[in-house]
């Protein structure tokens, strides 16, 4: 084994660290399966709900995605990964929510061909990086279709009647484009960045803000978990930081 | 839950629509353009580099950052930004691919070989993998084989510039031929084994190797 004279000689860095992690199941991962498109739900003009019947997944963590794909005919196969919406305990389906991208070869097969009885194939669940069992206090923050992996540990947390502290900090451009606006609680704070309600301030989510849900947070402090574009992660994360969130209880996914 | 249920398309299953071969019923895809250079799965980014670490960015300074090769080789040995600078330089231009499913052609990365530090630090008789480390406490492991040979790059520009923090500055390993998680950002060291231990995606189900080639994505692939 390792030579005694020279191991241990290289110290990892301590100075910043990732956070823990939850060991995914590598066997439903590599597994290509049929999934069964059942329901199309408008979310907001840009955004909808795809409900899946797939009789073989094993399950997921709230925050897991998974990867699809869709094939022509030609044999020609497009892979995107998506955030799963649904909470784990919806038996036999999931839901995806996408965001309908300026000639986007997949979401604009979605959003334009897509009709109940489609099938297409996904493997998964994949990353137990961003998921959350339920297990930790935990301050959720999103913009845009970011919410989508944040919503299914809200929806688990409320399935299962878990008491475990959960804060949801949700931006998105207007009212109009608030995703899953009707299933929001007490739980939850909307910002608006270009259009809001009569009243309420318009601008991004603030340094105040993300004090305020800081210092009113449970004793043993919050796991954070940040999705949204890069720009948002980075703007979301540094203010995590100024405001005291210890950098390895910050999880972060971005899309580009 | 108050779900807004109303549906967009009546939910009535057509079975016909349903193809033995799985071809996805409409789905055409996008014009294909004959690439070589485009392993199978991927699509081109174009001018997008997208951005894809789980962690927060950290913010560096190059005074700040070392770099240092351990474990189980002769020499440890840590350089500082300038005594690295110091080695010969080298260049990668080609092209880099990302598990998640872009590929990003033609890109210029500048810094020093891998070969340079793993010539001084002198890995003992039995080394075969290396654990790469980052500042952020991220991890990747690799064969040896796959960072010599001219194929790996500790690099500290991007284009004709500095690296962005975000894309991995100061400094950063690149390995190109792999899938780019490999690749580790605000890169610390590399710690030398006479054996294999995954590192921080490997042990999150991603494939111990990423051959894109291959299409490794995921552990069983």
């Amino acid at each position: 084994m390792t030579d005694p004279q020279t191991a241990g000689t290289f110290v990892p860095p301590a100075r910043f660290a990732v956070p823990g992690r939850i060991v995914a199941s590598n066997r439903a991962a590599a597994l290509w399966q049929r999934a069964t498109l059942t329901e199309i739900r408008r979310e907001t003009p840009r955004a909808a709900t795809f409900r899946f019947a797939v009789p073989g997944w094993t399950g997921h963590l709230p925050g897991q995605h998974l990867m699809l794909r869709l094939r022509a005919a030609d044999g020609y196969t497009a892979q995107r990964h998506y955030s799963i919406a649904s909470p784990p305990d919806d038996a036999g389906h999931i839901e995806l929510t996408l965001d309908h991208v300026a000639g986007g070869e997949v979401s604009g097969w979605f959003h334009t061909v897509a009709r109940p009885g489609d099938e297409i194939e996904v493997r998964g669940p994949l990353s137990g990086f961003f998921a959350w069992p339920g297990d930790r206090p935990a301050l959720l923050i999103g913009a845009g279709s970011g919410v989508v992996p944040l919503i299914s540990m809200v929806r688990h947390r409320r399935a299962r009647a878990l008491t475990v502290p959960l804060r949801l900090l949700v931006s998105a451009r207007g009212p109009g484009d608030l995703i899953y606006a009707a299933e929001y609680g007490a739980e939850t704070t909307p910002v608006f960045t270009r259009t809001a309600p009569e009243g309420a301030p318009v601008g991004r989510i603030s340094a105040a803000q993300v004090a305020a849900l800081l210092a009113d947070g449970p004793e043993e402090g919050w796991e954070a978990y940040v999705c949204g574009s890069n720009a948002f992660a980075e703007h979301a994360s540094r203010l995590l930081v100024a405001a005291g969130q210890p950098v390895d209880r910050i999880r972060i996914e971005r899309f580009g | 839950m108050s779900v807004d249920r109303t549906s967009v398309s009546r939910p009535s299953v057509n079975r016909a629509s349903v193809s033995r071969t799985g071809v996805t019923r409409g789905f055409t895809g996008r014009a294909r353009v004959p690439n070589a250079g485009l392993p199978p799965g991927q699509y081109d980014a174009g001018d997008d580099w997208p951005v894809l670490s789980a962690e927060v960015t950290p913010q560096l300074a190059p005074e700040d950052w070392t770099l240092t090769v351990g474990g189980l080789v002769a020499e440890a040995r840590t350089w500082t930004w300038d005594e690295a600078h110091a080695l010969p330089s080298s260049v990668y231009r080609g092209d880099i691919h990302c598990v998640t499913g872009w590929s990003k052609f033609g890109v210029r990365f500048g810094g020093v070989s891998v070969d340079a530090f793993l010539d001084a630090a002198r890995p003992s008789p039995g080394a075969t993998h290396a654990v790469v480390h980052s500042y952020t406490g991220y991890t990747t492991n690799l064969p040896l084989a796959d960072l010599t040979g001219g194929r790996a790059w500790i690099v500290w520009e991007y284009g004709d510039g500095p690296l962005p923090a975000e894309h991995g500055g100061p400094a950063r390993l690149i390995v190109p031929h792999l899938y780019f998680w490999k690749s580790a950002k605000w890169v610390a060291g590399l710690r030398i084994l006479d054996h294999d231990e995954p590192g921080f995606w490997e042990l999150n189900g991603y494939h111990d190797r990423g051959d894109p080639w291959k299409e490794q994505r995921y552990s069983g692939d």
